[in-house]
């Protein structure tokens, strides 16, 4: 049986990791996956205390975590892919049409 | 036996993590992301949740990863490679890190809360059928709102990804 504070610990491990390359990179693929380590980091908590618990909830939540994912990835993609087409830059300093 | 696997498995994913954000290239950082969700998905094994290891494997490395890749594939990334990339650059950002992690594992390990709490009663694990009937008898209505949200996230992809009409 694995103490839960190991979860916990691997739980912020990913997480800050995730976010290092949400807010250091600045290739948007990059960041779109570092994106989903934050998502599976997440995910690893809601199993880590449905499993400690035995409650069932942890793992429908991860479910609904993972198919929203599935979502998002496939809209930012397709949102990527137009951009490239128009502006055929992949870095975000060079996407600023929201500033004004 | 299951704690040394737990050690071995998580310890692969944060290196595979570390290899994501640190490498030049984008196909390798898609490589260590895939990599990483297999350690992951052996994680969920371990905490006895056997449907969400199949389900990570098949949705994330199976269709969201080759998405990246066939992404990856369209658009150029040569350009990308080539630039810089330095983590020290971004000072206040490497601050909130740092800050961000130690907050959470300070409030995390000083709590007890996490390590001196026994399990309440039961502990025989999460039986599929259990699961299956609470998802499709109390979750039905956000089973189904994803399911439509899934649905208007491709039709919205597919018109995004296409060329304008002139």
């Amino acid at each position: 049986m694995v103490p839960l504070w190991w979860n916990i610990v691997l739980g912020v491990a990913l997480f800050v990791i995730g976010a290092g390359g949400v807010l250091l990179r600045r290739n948007i693929l990059v960041v779109l996956m570092s994106l989903e380590l934050l998502l599976n980091s997440v995910n690893i908590n809601f199993i880590a205390f449905g499993h400690y618990y035995a409650d069932s909830r942890g793992q429908i939540f991860a479910i609904f975590v993972i198919a929203i994912t599935a979502a998002e990835v496939a809209v930012a993609l397709g949102i990527l892919v137009a951009l490239v087409r128009n502006t055929s830059t992949l870095r975000a300093d060079d996407v600023t049409l929201l500033k004004g | 036996m299951v704690q040394g696997l737990y050690l071995l498995f998580g310890a692969a994913s944060v290196v595979t993590a570390l290899t994501l954000v640190l490498a030049r290239n984008p196909v390798h950082s898609a490589l260590a992301l895939m990599a990483c969700f297999l350690q992951v998905s052996a994680i969920f094994v371990l905490l006895e949740a056997p449907l969400l290891a199949v389900i990570q494997i098949f949705v994330y490395v199976g269709a969201i990863m080759v998405l990246f890749i066939f992404v990856i594939m369209m658009v150029d990334v040569r350009e990308a490679v080539l630039q810089r990339f330095l983590p020290g650059s971004n000072l206040p950002a490497l601050v909130l890190l740092v800050l961000l992690g130690t907050e959470m594992l300070v409030l995390v390990l000083w709590s007890g809360a996490f390590s001196v709490t026994p399990p309440p009663a039961g502990g025989e694990g999460i039986a599929l059928r259990q699961l299956g009937t609470t998802l499709f008898a109390e979750y039905l209505l956000p089973f189904e709102v994803a399911s439509v949200i899934l649905l208007a996230a491709l039709v919205g992809a597919i018109v995004l990804a296409q060329k304008e009409p002139r």
